[in-house]
Order: structure tokens, then C-alpha cells, then sequence
């Protein structure tokens, strides 16, 4: 391996999809229902991470939180432009997974959800410039960096 | 060509239906089924009988297009489908004032699931609308406390399905094989013993509103088994108006979808017939539950300006025990406005027996087709609101600003009357 080669990670497709951006990092779940609002800033007071704003960014986070409306709440975030470029987390939420996978049905917008184990989600830091490739309908997802 | 994930295998009709063969929208809907599936690794899908669909509320124009874009499509449900609450109150329309976009969506919304074919039945408590699942079948419902409901009092099975996904299942008649339709999933991992608490203490409704704080807070998403509480599901509606008060509130304050209450509910005959091995122990005290129940008042205050009762949905056995205790009282107080959220089914039936009459002519208003804390229908300067429902007192303070007081039914009636807060401390000795 040469000194400038990229770090790849590899993880599960929860949703298929391609983004590029910058990480936001969340040290808990956020609720999208109640936790984020219409601009994709968290509006959670309890929340470490409050006033973050997820628009455009690669959303790192452990698993998901709350209520089932959650789905509406980012479909409709996606449809907006207000919501992240992809999802990466430890366990799978098929609440959000339900929500990308309505967005690529009505919108055609296909935001990537993959699931990483621990020592991989471990090397992903706030900031930090990721390619998320979800391309394949299902097995491996890369992150690179 | 869909590709197949090496998990789920699918029927030879499934992969017909997702490649199109029952047309376009049952392919869209089977997309998403799938998708779930395999995100989850679920290695088959299964066949429902019926879906409660809870995408009826307007949260914004994704869920609108899904609906629409559906009815387009050409889609129908496949399986017997009931409907949640809406944005509107269709027989009282003067009764919400929300924006005009609220209005218009939210009918638009509400027409779309008409036009799907799902019933008319705009209510959280289906299943005491005529929706009673059998023990053991297979359903996809949505919305928390039917779901709760639906799993630990009559026993059907359902996992803890949300928008989108409801009406896919509808469309599809099919879920995937996951979570709470397993059978090891629906054992108890956590144990709460209440034995020791007087059972004097769970004669009043609110103390179940208080229970299900508990059971929120201390199972969050696991299922529980609860033991030592007082209640008979055949003693004519008491205990299941109890239960479902209580689920409705447990899966507000924390994510339950399936609770037993050994001795009564269907599937815990014995603790031994539904707990987990190696299941956490807890045993509980009043404290805790008093200290529960504090949760759900937000003010001291004795000033009110309004009841709200009926979340989830008042049943027929409610209108009755509540005509019982109006009885030939005294009106409520001018300022007062009281409220029931129910069935527009139940609305009729309780009109039938004469209990309806008896609470509109006490000054009361009923509210069908939706509900007081989800869309605008109290006053604007309404500060105070006293309940004896759980659910509406966790939710309303957040959702509509203002402040609750918990109290049981005849608490709520005697303060609807006197204009203030009345509440009988001994009970919680």
C-alpha cells in the first residue's frame, strides 16, 4: 500500500445510492420526528450535537431514534434539498430506510444508508471529506477517505 | 431485472408481483417491502390479513405525493384496511382551524386512502371500531397504540410498521418476516412485579396512565411481562379500556409494541408461558408509580380551561361509565370546554344507548374523525387542560403549549363542573 492510497471501508447497503461530502458526526441518535427541523437543523434541546445542521452533509450517527414518522420527516427533508447527502450507522433503522426508499420511488432522489461494524464506524470523524458508494443493490457498500 | 439478495428468498407470485405482473403500483409497493426486507435480512415475506394505516395525517407533501402517486398507479388494497386519524374533523368541520395548506392537503391526504380503498374509520382505537384481529393472525399495523394494542391485547401479530410503509403492506398484502411476528421475539426480557402495591391503587384510570409511564420508561422498546396487577378482559370493557390507555401511553413515553400483563392478557396465562430466559427482574413500588404519574401534570395549579378526553379514541363502554357519572349533575361550568375525541362508529353507537346525549347535554363536545392534540381544535388562549388519558398528557405540552393536569374520569367531571381542578389525593395514599 503507497503512502497516499485512500482508506476504504467497507460496510452493508441499507439503501443504494452515491454521495461525496463532508461528515457530520453525531455522538447519539437523533428523532427526525420532533428532532430536526424543516431546515434539517437539530431542534433537539437535549441533543449533544443541538443546532447541527445535517443539509449536504454524510450523517454519521450510532442507530436511529423515535417515532415511525420519522419516514415522512426525511422523505420529506430528501424532497426539499434540506436533508443529508447519505447515512451512515451503526445499526440500521428501517424507519430511515423506509423514508430513502420512498424518495427514490416518488422523487427518484437516492440517498445512500449503509451499516457499518465498530471498528470501521470508528475511523470516521467529524469534518472529515467521504465518498459513500452504494451503488450495488445489495452486499458491499465502500467509504472512502 | 431486480437483482435478489442472497437472504430473502422470495414466492414465485412475489417476484411476479415486484416485477410487475399486478402493475405498477404493487410493484412500487413491493419495492419497498422488499427493501425493508433485505436492509433487515429477513429471509421471507409473509401473507397479513389486515392493515391499520396510520399515513392520514398530514405531515407534509412527501406523504401526500405517496398517497397520490399511489391512486395514480392504479393501486388498491389487498387486505382489509382501517384508517388512523386525520388532519380534519369530516362531520364537525367547524371544530379544527388549521392553516389553509393543513386543510386542503389533509383532505386531499384523506381522500387518497378512500380512493385506495382502505375504510373510513379515521380512528386510533380501530380495534373497538369493528377491527378486532384474531389471536395469532398475522397484521401490519401502524400508529404506537394500535400497534400495542393490537399485539398484546388481542394477541395478533404485528411489528411496529410506520407511514409508507402500512399502506405498501396494503397494497401488497405482504410484510417482511420480522420482529414481533416471530415467536421468540414476543417473549418477555424484562419482568415488573407489582404484587406488593395494594391493588385498591389501580381502581382509578389514571393510575393506568401512570403505569404506562413505567412501562415506557423502564422497557423503552422490549417487551415486558407485568405482574400482580388487577383485571378480567371479559369484565365488560373496564380492564380493556385499562390496557389500552395504558399501551397507548407506554408506547408514547418509551417504544412498546407488545406488553403482557400475566393473567389477563391472551399469550401470559402463566408467567412461565411468555418469559424470556434469563429476563430482568424488577420489582415495583407506589413510589414509582406516584412518581409516574407526577410526569403527567406540567402545572399545580388548580385554574382549568379545558378537558380533553378520548386518546386514544373513547370506546362505547367509556361513554357509558361516563354517562354514569354525569348522571343527572349539574352542567359544567360555562368557561369549560370539554372535549371527547372518538370513532365517528363509536360517536353513533354511544348515540343509540342515550350515553352521547347525556355528556352533549352536560355541555360537552365530541370530536370524531381526528384528535385534540394533533391537529388545532382547542381555543387559542386554553392554557390548562386536565385528561385522564396518558398519551394526550406526554404529547400535548410538547404539540400544542400548553400545560396538563392528570386526573381520573370522575376527577375530570367534577373539575369540568366547578370551573377548577378538583382531584382526590387519598386515592394516591
Amino acid at each position: 500500500m503507497g503512502i497516499n492510497m485512500a482508506t476504504v471501508l467497507s460496510g452493508k447497503v441499507s439503501h443504494p445510492g452515491i454521495a461525496e461530502g463532508e461528515v457530520l458526526l453525531l455522538t447519539e441518535p437523533v428523532s427526525f420526528w420532533g428532532g430536526v427541523d424543516h431546515h434539517g437543523e437539530i431542534i433537539d434541546v437535549h441533543h449533544a450535537q443541538h443546532k447541527a445542521k445535517m443539509t449536504n452533509k454524510i450523517l454519521v450517527m450510532p442507530s436511529g431514534r423515535g417515532s415511525s414518522s420519522a419516514t415522512a420527516v426525511l422523505a420529506e427533508l430528501i424532497r426539499t434539498g434540506d436533508g443529508p447527502l447519505a447515512i451512515v450507522m451503526l445499526q440500521c433503522d428501517t424507519i430511515l430506510v423506509i423514508g430513502a426508499l420512498v424518495s427514490a420511488e416518488i422523487y427518484d432522489i437516492s440517498m445512500p444508508i449503509v451499516e457499518l461494524d465498530q471498528e470501521q464506524y470508528a475511523q470516521l470523524s467529524d469534518g472529515m471529506q467521504v465518498k459513500v458508494d452504494a451503488i450495488s443493490d445489495h452486499e458491499i457498500a465502500t467509504i472512502t477517505f | 431485472m431486480s437483482t435478489k439478495s442472497e437472504a430473502l428468498v422470495l414466492t414465485a407470485e412475489e417476484q411476479a408481483m415486484l416485477d410487475g405482473a399486478d402493475g405498477p403500483a404493487v410493484a412500487m409497493c413491493m419495492r419497498i417491502i422488499v427493501g425493508v426486507a433485505r436492509a433487515n435480512g429477513a429471509e421471507k415475506l409473509i401473507e397479513i390479513e389486515s392493515v391499520h394505516a396510520d399515513g392520514t395525517l398530514y405531515h407534509g407533501e412527501a406523504g401526500l405525493d405517496f398517497t397520490e402517486k399511489l391512486v395514480a398507479l392504479g393501486g388498491k388494497v389487498k387486505v382489509k384496511t382501517t384508517t388512523n386519524v386525520g388532519s380534519l374533523d369530516l362531520l364537525h368541520p367547524n371544530l379544527v382551524h388549521g392553516d389553509e395548506i393543513l386543510m386542503s392537503h389533509g383532505r386531499r391526504l384523506m381522500d387518497a386512502h378512500i380512493a385506495l380503498g382502505c375504510e373510513p374509520t379515521w380512528s386510533c382505537a380501530p380495534y373497538q371500531a369493528g377491527h378486532r384481529p384474531e389471536f395469532g393472525s398475522h397484521v401490519a399495523w401502524a400508529e404506537s397504540n394500535a400497534i400495542a394494542f393490537v399485539n398484546s391485547v388481542l394477541g395478533a401479530r404485528s411489528d411496529r410498521y410506520g407511514d409508507f410503509l402500512d399502506l405498501s403492506a396494503a397494497v401488497t398484502g405482504r410484510v417482511p418476516f420480522g420482529g414481533l411476528h416471530h415467536d421468540e421475539a414476543r417473549k418477555a426480557v424484562l419482568v415488573l412485579d407489582f404484587s406488593e402495591i395494594d391493588s385498591r391503587f389501580f381502581s382509578e384510570d389514571a393510575a393506568w396512565a401512570a403505569l404506562g409511564v413505567l412501562l415506557g420508561n423502564r422497557a423503552g422498546t422490549r417487551v415486558a411481562a407485568m405482574v400482580g396487577l388487577p383485571g378480567d378482559l371479559a369484565d365488560g370493557g373496564v380492564t380493556e379500556d385499562r390496557l389500552k390507555g395504558m399501551g397507548a401511553t407506554s408506547a408514547s413515553a418509551g417504544g412498546v409494541g407488545l406488553f403482557h400483563v400475566v393473567g389477563i392478557t391472551p399469550e401470559a396465562p402463566t408467567l412461565e408461558a411468555i418469559v424470556a430466559p434469563n429476563a430482568e427482574y424488577l420489582k415495583m413500588t407506589a413510589a414509582d408509580v406516584r412518581e409516574a404519574r407526577d410526569t403527567l401534570s406540567t402545572t399545580s395549579s388548580d385554574k382549568l380551561d379545558a378537558v380533553s378526553l378520548g386518546t386514544p379514541h373513547f370506546s362505547v363502554d367509556e361513554f357509558r361509565a361516563l354517562s354514569e357519572v354525569i348522571g343527572d349533575g349539574p352542567k359544567f361550568a360555562e368557561h369549560i370546554d370539554f372535549y371527547i375525541s372518538t370513532s365517528r362508529d363509536v360517536m353513533a353507537r354511544s348515540k343509540e344507548l342515550g350515553y352521547l346525549d347525556v355528556f352533549l347535554n352536560a355541555g360537552g363536545r365530541v370530536v370524531t374523525d381526528t384528535c385534540t392534540y394533533v391537529t388545532p381544535v382547542l381555543n387559542r388562549n386554553v392554557r390548562n387542560v386536565m385528561t385522564n388519558s396518558g398519551k394526550w398528557a406526554w404529547y400535548a405540552p410538547g404539540n400544542l403549549g400548553i400545560d396538563t393536569v392528570l386526573g381520573s374520569l370522575s376527577e375530570c367531571v367534577a373539575s369540568a363542573r366547578a370551573g377548577k381542578v378538583i382531584r382526590d389525593e387519598s386515592l394516591w395514599a
